[in-house]
């Protein structure tokens, strides 16, 4: 089993905490003039995306969490669980709904994800932050509205429905920005 | 490869600029430059400082976290006022405001209590942060403003419903704390972000199980250390002492830290024998104090990290 000392920890180190795989997101260290130094950490817990504050004593040890990142091609849905592919490896994982957490809406197939594995299965998947999908249903725009300004709501081919200026239409491919659910641009 | 420094070529002159400044400062008040070693044979015992060694002809050498001890020899063999502005080196401390290798302005005055010396450091942020006039507030006093509770006479029990009230998350390692850890958890986390905004603020009169090396004094409900400890912006800047004269005492404070690290699995260090030589021998009564200079600098210069300020910051040391 391989520990962390608290003098490892930097942003990134995947532990272990409370039986639930982590990943650090801050470590700052504080010591006051004379006495006992500590390391406040900021950890998101991998399993439920909640983060929270816990204070370690410097140099207390912690177990590591088997989690690598990978990335993968998205292959298909099979209508319950979602298939990736490891292009130089050609390794394929499965994964369900709680893995995806709801940014199967972005999947296209063949776009590569970051697949995050917890003991060699996927715990969390991450679209691309920046997707191409084409408009497969809005209401036709107003004409000579070029401003983007109002916009109106346009469904897109992976599922999710995004609000788009009223000079895109149905048909375009467009640029999304899928941590903020945002039209970016035609693409 | 980033060979760059970490500060910026404005930032080395207004650096160069305040060390000129701290220098002129005891230049005008008669207090003396020295410049003792870096390596010695001995190091400090505090049960939370580890520091650097390297082998050197078939001995062991200390570099020193902070110029304390050799000073006070200077001070036991007839020295008058002194600073001394150096590198002090400390293991396993690195961050935002920490860094494994630093500059620490220190400096004795003779005759002084802890009071007189905080009147003078306040003098001095005044020249180099232009702050206002600071706050004086007791160890005491502050876990009062903050917790309504005495932290002379306070249980871990009681701290720990005072950690739950403000909603900190510690590790279990905190079950087996002690107060003085306790305290220290809430004073870091809690007060110190908030200290010394509108002015410096000196927290004085430490609990005695605190003390390091300032002198006890034992005429209150309960005994207290003549330590202060010196706040800006949140940072703590300073620490400071009535300081222990009683050369027995020291020895039994530094025999007490052993105790201590052997009873914790940690290595003993020698002590200082030239130290408590020179105690024997007699210190005058005097006070002292140890100031991070970098971390002055960094407030001076309204910068956020210390290697902003750090010619070239730990990565690329």
């Amino acid at each position: 089993m391989t520990t962390y000392s608290t003098s490892q920890f930097k942003a990134g180190l995947k532990i272990m905490l409370d039986g639930s795989p982590c990943s650090i997101i801050e470590n700052e260290f504080v010591k006051p003039g004379k006495g006992q130094a500590f390391s406040r950490v900021r950890i998101r817990n991998l399993k439920t995306g909640r983060v929270i504050e816990r204070t370690f004593k410097s140099g207390e040890s912690v177990e590591s969490a088997d989690v690598v990142d990978l990335e993968m091609q998205y292959l298909y849905c099979d209508g319950e669980l979602w298939h990736f592919m490891c292009p130089s490896t050609y390794e394929q994982h499965t994964a369900g709904a709680e893995a995806l957490g709801g940014n199967e809406i972005w999947l296209k197939e063949q776009d590569v994800c970051t697949v995050t594995l917890y003991n060699g299965h996927p715990l969390v998947i991450e679209p691309p932050i920046f997707v191409e999908l084409k408009i497969v249903e809005t209401d036709p725009g107003l004409k000579g509205d070029t401003s983007g300004g109002g916009g109106k709501p346009a469904k897109l081919e992976s599922g999710a429905t995004v609000r788009v200026p009223l000079f895109v239409q149905e048909g375009e491919v467009i640029k999304v920005d899928t941590r903020k659910g945002e039209y970016v641009s035609r693409a | 490869m980033n060979w760059q420094p970490t500060y910026t070529i404005e930032t080395l002159q207004q650096r160069g600029e305040i060390l000129a400044k701290i220098r002129a400062f005891f230049a005008q008040r008669k207090v003396i430059e020295v410049d003792t070693q870096l390596l010695s044979r001995s190091t400090v015992t505090d049960t939370q400082l580890s520091g650097l060694s390297l082998e050197y002809l078939g001995e062991t050498f200390y570099l020193q976290t902070s110029p304390e001890y050799a000073m006070k020899r200077l001070l036991a063999a007839g020295a008058p006022d002194i600073y001394q502005m150096g590198k002090a080196f400390r293991a396993d401390e690195s961050g935002r405001v920490h860094n494994p290798e630093f500059t620490m302005l220190e400096w004795y005055r003779l005759g002084f209590d802890h009071f007189e010396l905080m009147q003078e450091t306040q003098d001095l942020l005044q020249a180099v942060l232009n702050t206002k006039p600071a706050k004086k507030i007791t160890y005491a006093q502050i876990f009062q403003d903050h917790f309504k509770i005495d932290p002379h006479l306070a249980s871990v029990a009681d701290w720990q419903v005072v950690a739950k009230q403000n909603e900190l998350d510690v590790s279990d390692s905190m079950d087996h704390a002690g107060s003085d850890t306790w305290q220290q958890l809430l004073f870091t986390h809690i007060i110190e972000p908030k200290l010394g905004f509108d002015a410096p603020v000196f927290i004085y009169d430490y609990p005695a199980s605190q003390c390091a090396l300032a002198k006890i004094r034992k005429d209150a409900e309960y005994p207290v250390a003549e330590r202060f400890e010196v706040y800006v912006c949140g940072v703590e800047l300073a620490n400071g002492y009535h300081e222990l004269t009683d050369w027995q005492e020291q020895q039994t404070r530094f025999e007490k830290d052993n105790a201590w690290r052997k009873a914790q699995n940690l290595p003993e260090k020698p002590i200082d024998r030239m130290l408590t030589q020179a105690l024997k021998q007699g210190m005058p009564d005097c006070s002292g104090i140890a100031l991070g200079v970098d971390r002055l600098i960094m407030l001076a210069l309204n910068k956020k990290h210390l290697s902003e300020v750090l010619p070239f910051g730990w990565e690329v040391a």
